[in-house]
């Protein structure tokens, strides 16, 4: 470990981790909002339901380098530009979340739903006051999954020179030099971990009506 | 008032749940729904706020047809109580209850402050207000049902085996206090239930279906019991409606109450021996409340709480031929203990007693 080229690079690896996490977040976000309408449908139809579903998973096999390539292609845009990597990576986010979005609503006891439909609330008020609200333990474990795959999957894009954490490892390879490797093995673990703890306060935040579990 | 005319629901599989239903709940009386599963009661109630619509025929709400209705705003004029409650899971026990005036445009705050005097008005202590419905026991939470349901004070309630989903003690009690409460607030309830005792017992007016979706009769609790209209009926009602329609004749003075001797705790075994008659001698409290029965033959030295046998139950003077004739059957002395409303002892009835009571007058007035 050679802290003192970490020391002379620390602008760099900043600028770097700051990419990172826009490109694993802003994704994180998009899929998230388009996710939430396709899991109500999903949701809604029984037909659609193992349509969406099996599309999105089919989504979620193919190769996130070779997403990478073809995106620039269908898009219209140049190979670097960074919104192939946001992209894709909503691509990815949406494909884990329809599900997640649909067993979420799902999980909500059918006499709530019965319930809420029976006090008069209409169809709208009662998906965004009473099924998504109740909903958000089951989208926030899906959510956590997404943003670690995100951290992991954004590091691939370095094999196309677009600066983030994963920069690290190519330039590490290339100059047979462990330090920048680490360093970026260590920074994306933090940065998951981070990401995955927001998550968890954010969902204990918005559930504060859920038993509290005992640790064992 | 709510009534149903020629309400008929068909599935497209040509099931037909409810047949060519008319029917009646007049204002301000509980009528209940009863019948075996797949009578259709349920889809019938279901259809009064539209959850289900009717294939053919009429619900009117108050003389107004709820076909032409807005389906949501119709059942924000009705209180819906349901099997499990169906509470709210993320709402705090006061939010829930205020769900339906904050609907209806109140200000949350009002609503809250009304919510606070119908938990407490439902027998929850205010302080369960900022709880959530996981930290309440079943019964519990099916009081928070029905308070949700009465909040936005509804001219009409639904109730869908509102106290089958607890235990039995705990139905008995949600029972008697929603018959209370219903006293003071006279709304115009129809109740579904499988369970005909339950019906006997609440209902103003009952209407027992059968499978198929048909009426079979419609009638008072008594005259269900005394004149059931055909076999299903008086097969439905059960085999001890004899028995049971003495639940609906009032005492009123007709059985001869006897006197008892009677000793407190502490008193030596002599005592107890002197006051017996027969094999047991009856436990009083200070103020003469009973206790239970003893065997003085089993007594050495004083009574103790040990010796009592709490197998009887003590029937109220004002209360049904039905209790008078179960606390003497119950008592292991054979001997009925009566009390008054304070619960103190006016003294004891043999089953030969009620039994001559009743055979006196076949005619008693009944309780409703």
């Amino acid at each position: 470990m050679n802290f003192e080229w970490l020391g002379r690079q620390s602008d760099n690896i900043v600028f770097l981790l700051g990419w990172h996490v826009l490109l694993a977040v802003i994704p994180l976000i998009l899929g998230l909002l388009i996710a939430l309408p396709l899991g109500w449908w999903a949701h809604r139809s029984r037909r659609i339901y193992p349509l969406l579903v099996g599309v999105a998973g089919l989504l979620y096999t193919v190769p996130s380098l070779a997403l990478f390539v073809l995106l620039p292609l269908v898009l219209g845009t140049k190979i670097l530009d960074p919104l192939n990597i946001v992209a894709a990576l909503t691509i990815y986010t949406v494909a884990l979340l329809v599900r997640v979005v649909a067993d979420a609503l799902e999980s909500v006891p059918e006499d709530t739903v019965q319930a809420a439909k029976a006090m008069g609330y209409r169809g709208y008020q009662s998906l965004l006051k009473v099924e998504l609200p109740v909903g958000v333990p089951v989208i926030s474990a899906g959510l956590r999954v997404a943003a670690v795959s995100n951290v992991s999957l954004v590091s691939v894009a370095a094999l196309l020179g677009i600066p983030q954490l994963g920069s690290l490892f190519t330039q590490g390879f290339q100059l047979r030099f462990f330090t920048p490797i680490i360093a970026g093995i260590v920074l994306c673990v933090v940065l998951a971990m981070i990401l995955d703890g927001l998550i968890i306060l954010l969902n204990r935040w918005l559930t504060p009506w859920t038993p509290k579990v005992v640790a064992s | 008032m709510i009534k149903f005319e020629n309400v008929t629901k068909a599935y497209p599989d040509g099931t037909v749940a409810v047949d060519g239903l008319n029917l009646e709940a007049p204002t301000g009386k509980l009528t209940i729904l009863v019948g075996p599963s797949g009578c259709g009661k349920t889809t019938s109630l279901r259809m009064i706020n539209r959850l289900i619509e009717p294939t053919s025929g009429t619900i009117y709400l108050d003389d107004q047809p709820t076909s032409g209705m807005d389906a949501a705003l119709l059942r924000r004029r009705i209180g819906y109580v349901i099997q499990h409650a169906g509470l709210f899971p993320h709402k705090t026990i006061v939010d829930n209850v205020a769900t339906m005036p904050v609907l209806l445009g109140e200000s949350r705050q009002k609503a809250r402050i009304k919510a606070l005097e119908l938990i407490e008005r439902v027998g929850l202590p205010a302080s369960f207000a900022k709880r959530y419905p996981w930290q309440l026991s079943g019964g519990q939470q099916q009081r928070v049902g029905v308070a949700r349901a009465l909040a936005s004070d509804p001219a009409f309630m639904l109730m869908d085996e509102p106290f089958s989903a607890v235990d039995p003690v705990v139905r008995g009690q949600l029972q008697d206090e929603f018959l209370r409460l219903q006293r003071e607030i006279g709304k115009t309830i129809i109740m579904v239930t499988h369970d005909i005792d339950e019906a006997l017992k609440l209902g103003d007016q009952v209407a027992v279906m059968r499978v198929g979706g048909k009426l079979a009769q419609m009638a008072s609790p008594s005259e269900l019991l005394t004149s059931p209209a055909d076999e299903f009926v008086a097969d439905f009602v059960g085999r001890d409606r004899g028995y049971r329609s003495l639940g609906f004749t009032k005492t009123a003075g007709a059985v001869a109450i006897g006197e008892e001797a009677v000793i407190q705790l502490g008193a030596s075994a002599d005592e107890a021996r002197a006051k017996a008659s027969g094999a047991w001698v009856l436990v009083v409290d200070g103020s003469r409340k009973p206790l239970g029965w003893a065997q003085p033959e089993l007594v050495r030295g004083e009574v103790t709480r040990e010796h009592l046998n709490l197998s009887g139950i003590p029937a109220v003077v004002s209360g049904t031929m039905r209790q008078l004739l179960d606390a003497a059957l119950s008592s292991p002395s054979r001997r009925g203990v009566v009390v008054d409303e304070n619960g103190e002892l006016i003294g004891t009835v043999t089953a030969t007693d009620v039994v001559k009571a009743i055979e006196a007058e076949p005619h008693l007035e009944t309780a409703r």
